[in-house]
C-alpha cells in the first residue's frame, strides 16, 4: 500500500475511534452500541496499520483480489450491526407498548378516583351547609 | 333452580370494545351493549384515535382507556385484558367498535361459556355454520388457509380463526395479559391458548356489516401482507419452547410487568 494512503487511513480510523470514544464521554451513545462501533473502528484500524494483514485474509479465504476481501467482511459487518438495531427495536417498540399501556390504564383509575372524590367532597360539603344552617339563622 | 341467564349474572363480565378512529359508530356500539347485555361492564379502548371516539364513550359514561398514540389492535386489546385481569373480571368479551359484532349475539358465547364442553376461550364464527356471510376473496383465501393449519395444530376443527368476537374466561384473561401477539393477533391467539393447554371452541354467529371506518386488515395487497406476516408468526411461534414466558425467567419485555 501507498505511504501516503496508509497514513490518510491510520488518520481516518484513529478519527473514528476516537470519535466513538467521546461520543460515549458525552453519554450521547450508550456502551452496549458503542461496543459494536469500537470493535469496527479497531479492526479498520488494524487492517490500516498491518498492510499486509488484508491480503493475508484474502488469500486465506481463497479470494484472489485483496479489496474483494474488505468488502466481503464489511458488508457481513454491515448487516450484522443492522439485524442488532433491528433487534433493539423490536425492543424498543415492546418497551414503548407497555408503557402506554401502562399510562392509559393509570390514567383511567386517576379520573374515576377523582370523580369519586369529587363525589365524596360534596356529599360532606351538603352536611355541613345542612350543620351550619342552624347556626345563621341565630345570627 | 337457577335461570338460564342466572350464572352469567352473577359472574362479572367486562366487554372490550376497542376503537381507532370509530366515531361514526362506537356509540351505537355501547348503546347496543347496554340494551342487549345490560349485565356486561364495557371499557372502550382508545387506539389514539385523532377524532371524538374517546369523547363519545366518555360521554356515553362508560369506562375509558386512551391509548396515548395508536398500539395497533393486540396492543389495545392486550391493554384490555391487562385491566380485566386487575379488576378481577370472571370473563372478558371483545366487542369491535366498529359495529360488526351484534351485542345481541353476546348470549350465545355466554351459553355455550356455561354449557356442558365449556372452553377457556369462546370463539363467535362466521362459518361454524351457513351464516350468510361472504368474506372478500382475497381476505377468504387467508382465513381458509389459516383454518386449515389451525386445525391440524389444534386436531379440532377451527372454522373462523380471524374472528375478534370472543369470549374469554379468566385463565385466558390472565394468558393475554400477559403476552398478546402484536399487529394481527387472532390466529395466533389460538394457538397460544393451545400451547398453554387452555382450550377453544367456536360458536355460529351473525356478524353485522361494518358500521363505518376502515377494516384493520383493509385491500388486497395488505391481505396478503397479513397472510405471510402471520403464517412467519405461527411457524416461529411453534419453534418457542413455551409460547409465552413464565413469570420469573428472562423474557421479552411484554412479560416483565403485570403478573
Amino acid at each position: 500500500m501507498d505511504t501516503r494512503l496508509q497514513i490518510v487511513a491510520i488518520i481516518g480510523a484513529a478519527g473514528l475511534l476516537l470519535f466513538v470514544l467521546e461520543l460515549v464521554r458525552r453519554r450521547a451513545l450508550m456502551e452496549r452500541y458503542a461496543l459494536l462501533w469500537l470493535l469496527s473502528s479497531l479492526v479498520i484500524l488494524g487492517l490500516a496499520v498491518w498492510d499486509d494483514a488484508l491480503t493475508r485474509i484474502a488469500r486465506a479465504m481463497g479470494i484472489v483480489s485483496a479489496p474483494n476481501a474488505l468488502f466481503f467482511v464489511a458488508v457481513g459487518f454491515i448487516l450484522l450491526l443492522l439485524l442488532h438495531f433491528s433487534a433493539a427495536m423490536s425492543r424498543l417498540s415492546d418497551q414503548s407498548k407497555v408503557l402506554a399501556q401502562r399510562q392509559a390504564l393509570l390514567a383511567q383509575r386517576l379520573r374515576q378516583l377523582e370523580q369519586e372524590h369529587e363525589v365524596t367532597r360534596q356529599r360532606q360539603l351538603g352536611e355541613r351547609d345542612r350543620d351550619l344552617e342552624p347556626v345563621r339563622e341565630q345570627r | 333452580m337457577f335461570g338460564e341467564s342466572s350464572l352469567i349474572d352473577r359472574m362479572s363480565c367486562l366487554a372490550v370494545v376497542p376503537a381507532y378512529n370509530e366515531a361514526a359508530t362506537v356509540g351505537a356500539v355501547i348503546d347496543g351493549l347496554r340494551r342487549k347485555a345490560p349485565q356486561v361492564d364495557v371499557l372502550v379502548v382508545d387506539d389514539g384515535s385523532t377524532d371524538a371516539t374517546a369523547e363519545i364513550a366518555e360521554r356515553a359514561g362508560v369506562q375509558v382507556l386512551r391509548m396515548p398514540f395508536n398500539l395497533g389492535i393486540g396492543g389495545a386489546v392486550q391493554a384490555g385484558f391487562t385491566y380485566a385481569h386487575e379488576q378481577g373480571y370472571d370473563y372478558m368479551v371483545q366487542v369491535d367498535g366498529d359495529g360488526q359484532h351484534d351485542p345481541g349475539e353476546l348470549k350465545k358465547l355466554f351459553a355455550a361459556a356455561k354449557g356442558p364442553d365449556r372452553a377457556d376461550m369462546i370463539c363467535g364464527s362466521r362459518f361454524a355454520t351457513d351464516t350468510g356471510y361472504i368474506a372478500p376473496i382475497s381476505r377468504r383465501t387467508g382465513i381458509h388457509l389459516f383454518a386449515f393449519l389451525l386445525s391440524r395444530l389444534l386436531r379440532q376443527p377451527v372454522t373462523d380463526p380471524t374472528s375478534g368476537f370472543r369470549l374469554y374466561n379468566h385463565r385466558a384473561i390472565a394468558l393475554f395479559a400477559r403476552d398478546y401477539p402484536h399487529d394481527y393477533p387472532e390466529v395466533e391467539a389460538v394457538l397460544m391458548l393451545h400451547h398453554h393447554r387452555l382450550t377453544m371452541r367456536e360458536v355460529p354467529v351473525t356478524m353485522l356489516q361494518r358500521g363505518g371506518g376502515v377494516s384493520s386488515i383493509g385491500g388486497s395487497g395488505k391481505s396478503f401482507y397479513y397472510m405471510v406476516k402471520v403464517l412467519l408468526a405461527l411457524f416461529v411461534g411453534l419453534g418457542r419452547r413455551r409460547a409465552v414466558p413464565e413469570p420469573g425467567e428472562p423474557a421479552a419485555v411484554a412479560a416483565d410487568h403485570g403478573i
